[in-house]
């Protein structure tokens, strides 16, 4: 079990967003709403990435360059090389009858590569502005729907839920379909269970997202604790 | 010999990468069960990151009867980490695990509550002693104001060796909110910034004390571990390392090996020492302190 190291195809901008391109190699994409662990030259520790495109060869993720390790990961030029470690954690089931993907801005992230598991399943969509919806042209047959909408205005009923993006977001599916498939983030240090930094509360106690998500189905996934007194939500 | 730090890999979800390990050190074991704190966790920093994971653990109960037979099973030396918070609980914890077949018992001697670390670190090794006859390793914390006298207060009380070092505390902040990133607001820090504390703890307790030890602090690769053990470390444990690479194991043995051989050493071991000139021996230290020749009491 060691990562491996992959060479850069290219990084376009989607949107405010990076698609960054691997060379696969011999790793295994995985089932979608795995991740895997990415890292370069420039952070001590790898950031978790949902597998977004897997094309013929390639590994592609979906970045949003919102700190040190994911501005690295957005700015990477074709040919550096990327520790890959990965596929990690249990994705999504996929022996689902009338599946609807519900997602919110980067976390629409999983969604290409899943739609093209279940056959292009429809999809709503929803982002802050115009611009960071131009990753929805990602995703096929997908339904946008930009702030103040949100996507839960748009759910319809006998639908598979299979949902991922910000934490109210899959809070306000997880209560409106209870049996909903969520695909949950969490600050993750190693992504294999060894740094147990990535725990949330699951069916009321504290687990590792990285070794019980991050899909979680049919478990109640408690709210973030409080967070250090003084501290900004 | 390679050995992870305490609370940096689980064995049991994670085999392949103990079994690279010449020995697999636990979580540290509590009396009671511990859900640990609650996230954020854990932030990396500039040359190193925090973590406040809390101790969670399942309690010695369930670690007996659950976690170290499967544990035992990998066929790794199991070296078990207790912390308690009273030197009574050490005793109570290394008497329960006398009788198992953990090959080495690592005293968590960093908890929050210990207040007067010299004194307290001499009862709680002293406690543990009286409780078992298997090898005591401390481990303490480099923030200690003077280290090797709490090291040497350990040898004396019975310990075998000593681990070093824990993490050091630390806070980060959100840059956009200046706020904590961390719930509990500080951690301990680890990684890259620590390898100097690490090196200068071990060159300080080997000198004082001659006791083997096992140095840990930001080793990255074979370079870094051979540093330690010129020090003094007669084994290197990796932590921060194990989340970006759980290769390393492996990895840092060959290179390890190959700093040796290209310093003309015929190996690793022949370093031992050799950055700690004038280094007394354990049991010159000890007797001049205590008029006895040798470690356990």
């Amino acid at each position: 079990m060691s990562p491996a190291r992959l060479s850069v195809a290219g990084v376009e901008p989607v949107g405010p967003y990076a698609l960054v391109r691997l060379r696969r190699g011999d790793v295994d994409p995985g089932i979608p709403g795995q991740f895997f662990m990415l890292r370069t030259r420039a952070t001590l520790l790898p950031r978790p990435m949902s597998l977004c495109l897997a094309p013929p060869g390639e590994l592609g993720f979906l970045v949003d360059p919102i700190g040190p390790g994911t501005r690295a990961l957005a700015e990477l030029e074709r040919g550096e090389e990327v520790d890959v470690l990965g596929p990690l954690g249990n994705g999504f089931r996929l022996d689902v009858e009338r599946p609807l993907l519900v997602g919110g801005g980067i976390g629409v992230a999983p969604f290409p590569y899943l739609s093209e598991h279940l056959g292009g399943p429809p999809a709503i969509l929803g982002f802050r502005s115009a611009l960071h919806a131009e990753a929805a042209a990602l995703v096929p047959n997908a339904e946008i729907v930009l702030e103040p909408t949100y996507v839960t205005e748009r759910l319809e009923a006998g639908f598979d839920v299979l949902a991922c993006g910000p934490e109210p977001m899959l809070e306000a599916v997880g209560r409106l379909v209870p049996e909903a498939q969520l695909a949950w983030e969490a600050p993750m240090a190693c992504g294999y269970g060894a740094c147990y930094g990535c725990v949330v509360e699951i069916d009321g106690r504290l687990a590792r997202l990285c070794v019980e998500g991050p899909v979680l189905g049919g478990h109640v996934r408690g709210q973030t604790p409080a967070v250090a007194e003084g501290a900004v939500a | 010999m390679i050995l992870n730090a305490s609370g940096c890999l689980d064995a049991l979800t994670a085999p392949d990468v103990a079994r690279q390990l010449d020995a697999f050190v636990t979580k540290t074991v509590t009396p009671l069960p511990r859900e640990g704190n609650a996230p954020e966790r854990i932030a990396e920093t500039e040359a190193g990151m925090l973590n406040s994971i809390g101790l969670a653990n399942p309690g010695i109960d369930r670690f007996l009867d659950d976690v170290l037979p499967r544990l035992l099973e990998l066929g790794v030396p199991v070296w078990v980490s207790v912390g308690g918070f009273s030197a009574g609980e050490y005793g109570d914890l290394c008497a329960r695990l006398d009788t198992t077949d953990a090959a080495v018992l690592e005293l968590n001697l960093s908890c929050p509550n210990v207040a007067e670390p010299e004194d307290e670190a001499t009862a709680i090794v002293a406690a543990a002693r009286a409780s078992t006859s298997k090898p005591l390793y401390a481990k303490l914390s480099p923030a200690l104001p003077d280290l090797p006298a709490v090291a040497l207060a350990a040898a004396e009380a019975g310990a075998d060796g000593l681990s070093l070092v824990n993490t050091i505390r630390g806070l980060a902040l959100d840059p956009r909110t200046l706020r904590p990133r961390l719930a509990t607001v500080t951690g301990g820090l680890s990684g890259p910034a620590l390898r100097p504390v690490a090196l200068a703890a071990v060159h300080a307790c080997y000198r004082a004390t001659g006791l083997p030890m096992v140095g840990m602090g930001g080793v990255e690769t074979g370079a870094h571990a051979l540093e330690l053990i010129a020090v003094g470390a007669s084994a290197v444990a990796l932590g921060t390392v194990l989340f970006a690479d759980p290769g390393a194991p492996a990895r840092i043995r060959s290179e390890l090996e190959a700093e040796a051989a290209a310093r003309g050493l015929a190996d690793p071991a022949a370093a031992h020492g050799i950055a700690a000139a004038g280094v007394a021996s354990s049991a010159d230290a000890l007797s001049k302190r205590t008029g006895r020749v040798g470690l356990k009491v």
